[in-house]
């Protein structure tokens, strides 16, 4: 595996100072493994950039939820992760079915990247039903929580 | 010696220890989630042993998987990286006990460190300040203590690091939710939702020390200067800390090099300070006991492999380094390049980047897993990558880092790199020495 091997940083510098001291503008080079391109910029002040593809990364689109429903009643998700009832494991839930619910009163949270994110209800109304189960992964605008 | 490493982490930090392994000539074996399995390091690595589904509770932090991956793998050492199960002492003793060495410190030292109230003990004992604070084990414990350090003050996990777990409290009456919230995230980052209270420094600058140990000498390599955060994680960071006496810079590299020998430290850690931003005064606020996230800054100036002398030691040789080798030159900067909106109060932002033109040039480094196509899954950790610029000067390094920053182009999903061109252009930041509330006052 370390034939077509990785360049470093410093195989990069050395490659960038090539570059600048030749008639060329970029190198563009390929293995089957990947494709680098470093060229220098455009313009005026176009500093000197790499670019790196690698085999099978360009894959298909990452599997978004395309079919989301703007659900006016449902208070959705702000971004994607993992939808939490509670704030710890064996927490009673932040909201059950019944509980009236201001703008700000938190109804869930939404672990990204390992960040907590609360969620809050958005406006007033009455929680209607947890559309999600608790610890579910959820798209961006997914709906979470349908208020009556 | 090291014959085949097994790298128990992800992302950049795990393409940075394959880079410097592979140099050294030895095997590299990635542990990769599902989620990673297609990754940049692991196409690099010589071998993959899949450690589990894409959450990291079910992988990069089950000690279990990861352990059985590594005796699966063959591998006589293990790397852990920064962050998951690197500072995580149950972890490096069955690594231990699988007869494979452990990359890091002696277990003794991560318990001791690992506990952020345990090292406030340590350091005290070394003869270190610290700052009013202290465990709270139950609710009432964290109102007490709040009751005594006064408003604002920081919820910090006792397992932490890199901001998880740490919330600032305000006002008495936020102090419930905070502590949730702070629980929570400790909780899911590593797997201890324990936290401690501390007092808050509001014009604080953060300041920490480079230290390497054999178990027997210690030497440090200099400074960094990590005040620039948001939600307490680092965005950018400086070698040497600027805008500072020679002094004020020497005690507090003299007083991480006493706590390593007091803990007769081995391997590569970094003790951090709160330096107030007027007189220079610090307080010790953690030694962390694996490679930061920061390092290549040190790199750049020292001329130093940090990740080459983390090996050499964990195969049982002595540091050949002394500190009157230590020369740094010059100065280096650091930026984080995460999936995160800066206008968006920083919102994760997981995705794909369907471009990805990373700067190149002398004085240019560029650490990163994200090519073409790359993917940040949701899942992790949003950094990205780390654009590190070297210059002779302070002036010169910010300049590159400037032309730099115009040079980078990453489409498809929000990155931190418009935020960090505003920071390059900031008066404050070119005269060097911002505290860590610099980002709110930025234009």
């Amino acid at each position: 595996m370390t034939d077509d091997l990785p360049l470093t940083h410093e195989d990069i510098a050395e490659i960038a100072a090539i570059l600048e001291q030749s008639g060329y503008r970029e190198l563009d080079l390929a293995t089957r493994r990947f494709r680098l391109r470093v060229a220098q910029g455009e313009g005026a002040d176009g500093g000197m950039t790499q670019e790196w593809q690698w085999a099978g990364a360009a894959g298909e689109a990452a599997a978004e939820a395309a079919t989301i429903q703007a659900d006016p009643q449902a208070i959705c998700s702000p971004l994607p992760g993992t939808f939490y009832h509670a704030p710890q494991p064996g927490a009673p839930p932040f909201v059950k079915p019944g509980d009236a619910v201001g703008p700000e009163t938190v109804v869930g949270i939404v672990e990204t990247m390992k960040l907590m994110n609360p969620v809050h209800a958005g406006r007033s109304g009455t929680v209607a039903e947890l559309l999600v189960p608790d610890g579910t992964l959820v798209a961006k605008g997914a709906a979470l929580i349908k208020l009556t | 010696m090291i014959k085949k490493l097994f790298i128990a982490n992800r992302g950049e930090i795990a393409l940075r220890v394959i880079r410097t392994a592979r140099r050294m000539g030895i095997q590299t074996v990635l542990g990769a989630s599902e989620a990673d399995a297609t990754s940049l390091p692991a196409k690099m690595a010589d071998q993959v042993e899949m450690v589990g589904p894409a959450p990291s509770s079910q992988s990069y932090l089950s000690i279990d998987k990861v352990v059985a991956a590594a005796v699966r793998s063959g591998a006589d050492a293990v790397h852990p990286g920064y962050g998951f199960l690197s500072e995580n002492a149950t972890f490096a003793r069955a690594i231990a006990a699988a007869g494979i060495r452990f990359v890091g410190p002696d277990i003794a030292t991560l318990e001791g460190m690992g506990d952020k109230l345990a090292a406030r003990a340590l350091a005290v004992e070394a003869g270190l300040p610290v700052l009013p604070g202290g465990e709270a084990a139950t609710r009432a414990d964290v109102h007490a203590r709040a009751a005594q350090t006064g408003y604002p003050l920081l919820l910090k996990a006792v397992s932490g690091g890199g901001g998880k777990g740490m919330r600032r409290v305000d006002r008495a009456e936020d102090l419930d939710t905070a502590l949730d919230m702070a629980q929570a995230e400790a909780q899911a980052a590593f797997g201890n939702a324990a936290v401690y209270v501390e007092r808050f420094v509001a014009r604080g600058r953060h300041v920490e020390v480079q230290l390497l140990g054999d178990g027997t000498s210690a030497i440090h390599l200099g400074t960094r200067d990590c005040s620039i955060q948001r939600r307490f994680q680092k965005l950018v960071e400086e070698a040497p800390a600027p805008a500072m006496p020679l002094a004020a810079r020497e005690g507090i590299e003299q007083a991480a090099v006493r706590l390593a020998r007091h803990l007769n430290y081995r391997g590569a850690g970094t003790a951090e300070f709160l330096v107030d931003a007027t007189d220079f005064s610090f307080y010790f606020l953690e030694l962390n006991a694996r490679i930061q996230v920061e390092h290549p800054v040190t790199e750049a100036i020292t001329g130093v492999d940090l990740v080459e002398q983390q090996l050499l030691v964990a195969m049982g040789k002595q540091l050949t380094l002394t500190q009157a080798m230590i020369r740094p030159v010059g100065h280096a900067i650091e930026v984080r390049i995460n999936a995160e909106d800066p206008d968006a109060d920083f919102r994760p932002s997981p995705g794909r980047a369907t471009r990805a033109e990373w700067p190149a040039g002398s004085g240019v480094r560029v650490d990163t897993h994200i090519g073409l196509g790359g993917e940040v899954p949701p899942h992790y950790d949003s950094l990205m990558g780390k654009l590190i610029v070297h210059g002779d000067t302070r002036e010169e390094a910010v300049e590159r880092l400037g032309k730099a920053l115009e040079s980078l182009h990453i489409e498809g999903l929000p990155t931190t790199t418009p935020l960090h061109r505003r920071i390059v252009a900031d008066p404050r930041f070119i005269a060097g020495g911002v505290d860590t509330g610099f980002l709110t006052g930025l234009a």
